[in-house]
């Protein structure tokens, strides 16, 4: 099991290959699609953004309200090709990491080859027990967003996996070949038709 | 004539909506240990050891299974006996769901515009109501809140009459494999057939409610069940798409009379943390 801190640099990442099993720790950033957009179009207007894109690393999610007593919600991560259109650009303002779920697209794919970054997946719908890896959590964006807004968490030994490396590997093409079994006659009739 | 005032059903709204998303569904949960069995893949035993951890700090700690708390859809079977008093039925839906989400710490996923502004409601409302009417003088409530990873996977297909049950098949195979992890596997799959197109959707949804271990009473279509299972398991995808043995814990099909014409199916994804409860006053 590897740890990460973040920052993420590129000594770390040249190091995680898609499959490994990974924890993250320090800082992290919540954003999901009306984020991306805000992000972007502050971006291309030249503004600064709410937090220092450097190294840093975007969790896809929208926690649940925080129940007093706790730090966060249940915070289990959310679809990331939602964000697909967004991403190279926030990866070539210097955007490290991301961690969601699910499949990207080949141009994401290729912005994280081109800009050496890492995308991380966990696991869906278990945001109860992801919550427990959360220490820390303050809205820093875009409040009016509710779920939506940027959170700012501090997470410990935060489990995921390397979903597609700096190489273009990618978990979800490789690994799932693996275990995939060859259809054993496609097409065939059901029995029921028989 | 019997009464049932809006307040009973406000309340038994907002106790089920929180009671959904604490409390996995005792069947999803044995059948996440069931899948811990015969998981092969060390990455996909470790994830259903997680979901089912997930479920335990849930239930324990009164903390919703999932972030994606749902757009909340309530089945209501309406006893034709049964007279509601005291206010309408949609407003006092409304306010179980508001009142529920708001004490229980749930979510609130949903906007009120879906071109434009897309600003959220702020109290998750309103729901998405059925009515049935049904003979007696009861009410029973059933409240589904789904998350939108496994019902934007989802997909309804008119097919042709003469694509028969492989249409069926292979219209799941694709839609479970076109949604790999977004879905969050393993996956409960239920599918429509047969009705009309605005009806099949919720004939799918109707499947997911069904008990995981009960399959169809048709012996002919538990068959076909039963092989949809068995080829979608054969796709790899495994828990939370790491790769592995189970994609899908059960598939329920439910079918309906059609158009001689008409072969209408959908295939409503549910995610690991299928949530549902009900509730009869």
């Amino acid at each position: 099991m590897l740890r990460v801190t973040t920052p993420l640099h590129d000594d770390v990442i040249g190091k995680l290959r898609a499959g490994d099993e990974v924890t993250i720790g320090g800082l992290v950033y919540t954003a999901r699609d009306q984020a991306h957009r805000k992000l972007v179009e502050a971006l291309k207007r030249g503004e600064e953004l709410p937090f220092n894109l450097e190294g840093q690393v975007i969790y896809y999610a929208g926690p649940a309200p925080v129940k007093p007593g706790r730090v966060i919600g249940s915070a289990g991560p959310t679809t990331s090709s939602r964000m697909d259109a967004f991403t190279p650009l926030l990866l070539a303002r210097g955007l490290k990491g991301m961690i969601g779920k699910g499949r990207r697209s080949e141009e994401v794919k290729e912005a994280i080859k081109k800009h050496k970054a890492v995308y991380f997946a966990t696991v869906g719908g278990a945001g109860a027990f992801l919550s427990k890896f959360v220490k820390r959590s303050k809205v820093i964006a875009y409040e009016d967003l509710g779920p939506e807004a940027v959170f700012e968490l501090e997470v410990e030994d935060f489990p995921v996996a390397v979903a597609i490396d700096a190489l273009g590997n990618d978990i979800y093409e490789e690994t799932i070949r693996k275990w995939e079994r060859p259809a054993k006659d496609k097409g065939r009739r059901t029995r029921g038709e028989e | 004539m019997r009464e049932i005032s809006i307040r009973e059903v406000t309340q038994v709204v907002k106790r089920l909506c929180i009671e959904a998303n604490y409390s996995l569904r005792e069947d999803v949960l044995s059948a996440l240990r069931e899948a811990l069995r015969v998981e092969e893949s060390l990455m996909g035993r470790k994830v259903l050891e997680w979901l089912v951890e997930n479920a335990r700090i849930a239930r324990e700690e009164g903390i919703p299974i999932c972030q994606d708390c749902g757009m909340v859809t309530v089945l209501l079977q309406l006893g034709q006996g049964v007279r509601i008093v005291g206010g309408g039925l949609r407003g006092a839906i409304d306010r179980g769901v508001r009142e529920g989400h708001r004490e229980g710490y749930l979510r609130k996923s949903v906007i009120e515009d879906p071109c434009f502004s897309r600003r959220n409601t702020g109290d998750n409302t309103p729901a998405i109501i059925y009515t049935e009417v049904v003979p007696g003088d009861g009410l029973k409530v059933t409240v589904v809140p789904k998350g939108a990873g496994s019902d934007n996977s989802s997909a309804l297909k008119m097919l042709n009459p003469t694509d028969g049950a492989s249409g069926v098949k292979t219209l799941v195979l694709e839609t479970v494999k076109k949604a790999g992890a977004n879905s969050c596997p393993p996956l409960v799959i239920g599918v429509g057939v047969g009705g009309s197109f605005d009806n099949v959707g919720l004939l799918s949804k109707k499947a997911l409610l069904r008990p995981l271990d009960v399959a169809n009473p048709d012996a002919r279509i538990a068959q076909l069940e039963r092989e949809i299972l068995e080829e979608v398991n054969d796709l790899g995808i495994g828990p939370a798409g790491f790769g592995g043995r189970v994609t899908a814990l059960s598939v329920s099909i439910e079918t309906s009379p059609t158009h001689m014409a008409s072969l209408p199916v959908a295939v409503n994804l549910g995610c690991h943390a299928l949530r549902s409860a009900e509730a009869a006053l």
